[in-house]
């Protein structure tokens, strides 16, 4: 569905991705996780049509879509969530999703009903009516979730729509992202919550300092020594290592 | 060559009068850089000040250049006082509100010289204003080398306040990382207001300067605002040394322009400058940096 | 819809009740203010760019409208559709140069202000505007000149204003208005959402600047004169925009309400001070600092939480 190919991109003299090939496929659930300042969130900025990469391409359905710009690339399908929530704050919460739904519906009713329909299947149906800058972080992240939800995407790009919620909200959204998932939608999510993305995805990407530093299930990427290291420092990896085999023994 | 004397002359005007729009544009360029705002009042604040040097030179009596030290802590505080208490205070740090405080405060400021001081044009009589001084090309009054000469000494006045002391360091500070700054126990709405205070007595000396080779009127602000904020825009806004390479520039389009087509088109001539560098070159010529 | 029906209905008796051609004149200039105001708002309010320069657009269509009919002998109902199609030039000229390159906030403000200057020194330099001495429009009574009686006048505007109002509701209940909006509260967030931010910005333009444009002939043929300060001057910009400000950018009624405070305040000024020139401006200047530090949404806002209102000024009811 998505592939880029040595996507690249630089802000002066830091290179904050450098060189990123990934893909996400049809119907999947890929996560994108990493310390912090790895380049996640340059990363989905450029694919998402923000930022011009320097270097590299970007395919999406089979079109190379570098380049292009956001709206754009969200009439194609392909729609991002921002990891600070970006509500428009003086709007109820059905006229913020009823932007997302004009993307596809371009009548009033048509948009305002199939809005009303995105906000319940994300838990906002009671709070439909209230405005956006009343809600809490959780309703926020929800919001944020449904707008992009409501463009009819075939791929949704979900920023650590779980950072800064409790252990009970994230809970609560865990199935709404399954729900989007079964309904044909593939996705691909930067997480920071381990928790999550072991349970969520299917194939996890971890990037570092804008390297592609190892792929594949959230399993096996978690016992790469590079990503150990990545997370815990230099030397975490053997330490880890050695403390597991004086266990077993 | 008689036109190519007169184009001298032009070019030596436009880079005089250039050193005092830059003393303007300084002023502005440093309330942007440090408190990120576009203080739409700038032009009024020079207005106001404009009159008080005249009513000093009519009604006390005094020479203009020596009400220079009076006019800069007056109209400090003026400027001190305008942040602290009405655009601090009202504009609760959101862009359109402050861009509608100082337009509004603009509009009071003009109206207020309409109506106590009527919209007479008025310029100064001074004996000395008809001398003149022979560069061997070009005569030029001494009223504009005065200002030129005072006007870059007060440039790099500024520039070392802003280089060179604790104070520069704090609103140097407070511009790049305004929290940061509280961070380290910096009062930042306190540089907020001393920085509008400073940007601000540079009116009160360009105002100084100004009037002996001017006139004064309550709607002198208007042009000297658009003015202002293209020599800033030219010169990078927030750049103080931008804004004097900016003041002359924009001196010179003025003046020399107005040799090749006539006084008033020689001022349409700065603003389609102003509209082209903000819409080719938003940055302006050099980057930002107090 | 049915609220601005009512208002026009009543609006529509006003000439049967009020015979006074001082006090008709004042519901026209205050239906003319609404009417600009209006303009404003479909740019400023519901699509968030502040144009500090809208004179720009009222004085192209006001000065093409009677240069249209004087020189060139254009009937008045063509010079109208021209002072739209003129306006609308304008816009979309600053709109391409401005939101191409993505200005936005204070430096959108300032080319706008600077355009209305550019056009104000332009207008009284050249000759075909009657420069400095300005432009006259000679009086041909009758429907076909758009010249009319105080009270066909008062229905002239109603009707431009009634108009305007049905455009702005109009827009405001279509995905047009919801897209503004989300330009207005979020630029990044609604090109994520698939909004074409500049093709937008560029539709508000020209539909704000179409308007001031008409509101410009409007003023043609009703004062059979303007002059460069009068068409582009700072002070039809600033009352363009505070008006909306006042009363509440981007709601339907918050031009209207700003309108008739402006004017009531200028009224008053003008009785209380006998006619000082620029008192009402010293006004609407202290009413805009107030209007922001208190009521951030306008008065339509601030009124819709009076409790609130009557907590923090407590003096203001008994003062």
């Amino acid at each position: 569905m998505l592939t880029t190919q040595g996507l690249t991109k630089r802000f002066g003299g830091l290179v904050a991705v450098r060189d990123a090939s990934i893909s996400a496929n049809a119907g999947d659930i890929t996560a994108l996780i990493g310390p912090n300042g790895a380049g996640k969130t340059t990363l989905f900025a450029t694919v998402a049509g923000f930022l011009k990469p320097d270097a590299g391409s970007v395919t999406f359905g089979g079109r190379d879509i570098t380049g292009m710009k956001p709206h754009q690339i969200c009439d194609l399908g392909m729609v991002r969530t921002f990891q600070i929530v970006k509500p428009f704050g003086k709007l109820s919460v059905l006229d913020n999703i009823a932007v997302g739904a004009y993307a596809r519906f371009p009548r009033r009713q048509d948009a305002l009903a199939h809005a009303a329909a995105i906000g319940r299947q994300v838990g906002l149906g009671g709070q439909l009516e209230k405005i956006a800058a009343g809600l809490t972080v959780a309703g926020r992240k929800r919001l944020e979730v449904a707008r992009a939800l409501a463009t009819s995407p075939r791929l949704l790009l979900l920023d650590e729509v779980m950072a800064g919620l409790t252990p009970t909200e994230i809970d609560e959204i865990v199935p709404i992202i399954f729900g989007i998932r079964d309904t044909g939608v593939t996705i691909l999510l930067i997480e920071h919550v381990m928790q999550a993305v072991m349970r969520l995805s299917d194939r996890a990407y971890v990037l570092n300092e804008g390297h592609l530093i190892a792929e594949g299930t959230p399993q096996e990427v978690v016992r790469e020594p590079a990503v150990i290291e990545a997370y815990l420092g230099p030397g975490a990896a053997t330490r880890a290592q050695s403390f597991a085999s004086r266990n077993a023994s | 060559m008689l036109s190519l004397e007169i184009l001298l002359h032009s070019v030596v005007t436009g880079l005089m009068n250039g050193a005092v729009y830059a003393l303007v544009a300084m002023g502005l360029t440093l309330i942007f850089g440090v408190l990120h705002i576009i203080n739409f009042a700038h032009g009024s604040l020079l207005m106001v000040a404009m009159y008080g040097v005249f009513f000093a030179v009519t009604l006390l009596g005094i020479d203009p250049y020596v009400t220079i030290p009076f006019m800069m802590v007056l109209m400090y505080f003026a400027g001190y006082g305008l942040q602290r208490y009405v655009i601090g205070n009202a504009g609760q740090g959101r862009d359109t509100n402050i861009l509608l405080i100082t337009l509004g405060a603009a509009v009071v400021m003009d109206n207020l010289a309409l109506y106590l001081w009527t919209g007479d044009t008025r310029q100064l009589q001074l004996d000395y204003m008809m001398a003149v001084v022979d560069l061997g090309f070009a005569l030029i009054p001494v009223t504009r080398i005065i200002a030129f000469v005072a006007a870059c000494a007060l440039f790099v006045a500024m520039w070392l306040v802003i280089e060179r002391t604790d104070f520069g360091r704090a609103m140097r500070a407070v511009a790049k990382e305004p929290f940061g700054a509280r961070v380290v126990g910096i009062d930042v709405d306190r540089v907020y207001a001393q920085t509008m205070g400073i940007g601000t007595a540079c009116l009160g000396a360009a105002a100084a300067l100004l009037l002996p080779i001017f006139y004064v009127n309550p709607q002198i602000g208007n042009v000297f605002v658009l003015l202002a904020f293209t020599i800033v825009v030219l010169g990078s806004m927030g750049n103080i040394v931008g804004a004097l390479v900016g003041g002359l520039l924009v001196g010179l389009v003025e003046s020399v322009g107005g040799f090749f087509l006539g006084d008033r088109l020689g001022q349409v001539g700065i603003f389609v400058i102003f509209i082209l560098i903000l819409t080719f070159r938003p940055q302006g010529l050099f980057s930002a940096r107090v | 819809m049915v609220r601005i029906t009512t208002l026009a209905l009543l609006l529509a008796a006003v000439p049967l009740f009020v015979q006074s051609n001082h006090l008709l004149g004042l519901f026209i200039g205050v239906l003319f203010s609404a009417y600009l105001a209006q303009s404003w708002n479909i740019l400023g309010g519901l699509c968030g760019q502040f144009s500090f320069g809208h004179a720009a657009f009222f004085g192209v269509g006001l000065y093409s409208s009677l240069i249209l009919q004087v020189d060139f002998g254009w009937p008045a109902p063509l010079a109208l559709v021209s002072a739209a199609v003129a306006g609308a030039v304008a816009g979309l000229f600053v709109g391409f140069v401005s939101f191409r390159y993505g200005l936005r906030g204070s430096y959108f403000a300032l080319v706008t202000l600077a355009f209305a200057e550019i056009l104000r020194m332009t207008a009284s330099v050249v000759s075909f505007t009657g420069a400095g001495s300005g432009k006259y429009l000679p009086t041909r009574l009758g429907i076909e000149h758009l010249q009319f009686s105080k009270s066909g006048y008062f229905y002239f505007i109603l009707v431009l204003f009634v108009l305007v109002h049905l455009l702005v509701l109009a827009i405001q209940n279509s995905r047009l208005g919801a897209r503004f909006a989300a330009i207005r509260e979020d630029e990044e967030a609604a090109s994520a959402l698939g909004v074409d931010v500049f093709r937008y910005k560029m539709i508000a333009i020209l539909i704000s600047s179409a308007v001031a444009g008409v509101g410009g002939c409007f003023y043609g043929q009703y004062y059979f004169y303007t002059d460069p300060h009068i068409a582009f001057g700072a002070a039809v910009s600033i009352e363009m925009l505070l008006a909306p400000i006042i009363g509440g950018a981007g709601t339907l009624f918050g031009p209207i309400v700003g309108a008739v405070v402006l004017r009531v305040a200028a009224e008053l000024g003008q009785s209380l001070t006998g006619g000082v020139p620029g008192f009402n401006l010293i006004l609407y200047g202290i009413m805009v600092i107030l209007i922001v530090r208190y009521m951030p949404d306008g008065l339509i806002g601030g009124l819709r939480r009076p409790w609130a209102l009557m907590r923090r000024r407590p003096t203001a009811a008994t003062g």
